[in-house]
């Protein structure tokens, strides 16, 4: 399950468990789970995220190869939804496995800021009565670059 | 050659895809938008902020420079928001 992506929903409890079940001579995992988002002052009822299915597994199997090669992961594990999820969902989840804490964190990391702005996901976000798209921000663009 | 749209690119022509022979002197991306663009005034309007355009040919995220060569697949998208 390197790279996963799916339209239903997954436990990242359960993820976790089997990830860690894997770890043999690690000394630091870690888990990013990044969940739909809503606030009492700007509900959204649901959020759709349209992908480009072919680019996406390649973009994804691509970054997981230069996170376990650039920080001497053990292992790395992608999985990303699509389609629409509600409000407290798990959109995406990123585990890493390393000797020591600091590859781990760093790779995490370094999956997550370019998974943003490099993996063909898009999300449109469904308010009472009318839909948007997310826009890109500048923000994640100089997180991906401080990677380069 | 096939052209992909995606998210509100999409929507916005009202189509998953073209299907196009472009001629010889459409070489690049940026070429074909240009191309696209000059057919269908609803396809320039669109993409007239080229900022906010990407493009893949055949699964490879490329630049607007990017020869397109004998691709059978072009992608043309907005900046992504995954994650």
């Amino acid at each position: 399950m390197s790279v996963t992506l799916q339209s239903e929903p997954f436990d990242p409890g359960a993820l976790v468990n089997a990830f860690l079940s894997s770890s043999q001579g690690a000394g630091a995992a870690v888990t990013f789970t990044g969940i739909v988002r809503s606030s009492e002052d700007d509900p959204i009822v649901s959020m759709t995220l349209e992908h480009y299915p072919s680019l996406a597994k390649r973009q994804l199997l691509d970054l997981r190869d230069a996170a376990i090669a650039r920080f001497a992961l053990i292992d790395a594990t992608i999985i990303h939804r699509f389609g629409t999820l509600y409000p407290g969902d798990p959109i995406v989840q990123v585990m890493t496995l390393a000797p020591h804490r600091q590859a781990a964190f760093d790779g995490a990391n370094f999956i997550m800021d370019t998974l943003k702005t490099t993996a063909p996901f898009w999300k449109k976000e469904e308010r009472a009565g009318a839909s948007e798209w997310v826009k890109a921000k500048q923000s994640d663009d100089a997180a991906t670059a401080r990677w380069a | 050659m096939k052209v992909l749209y995606f998210a509100w690119l999409r929507e916005r022509l009202g189509r998953d895809f073209d299907e196009v022979s472009p001629p010889d002197g459409v070489r690049s991306i940026a070429d074909l938008i240009d191309w696209l663009g000059a057919k269908d005034e609803g396809f320039a309007l669109a993409t007239a902020n080229r900022e906010l355009i990407r493009a893949a040919i055949d699964d490879e995220l490329v630049e607007h420079d990017t020869p397109i060569g004998s691709a059978s697949t072009v992608a043309l998208f907005p900046p992504m928001t995954g994650g």
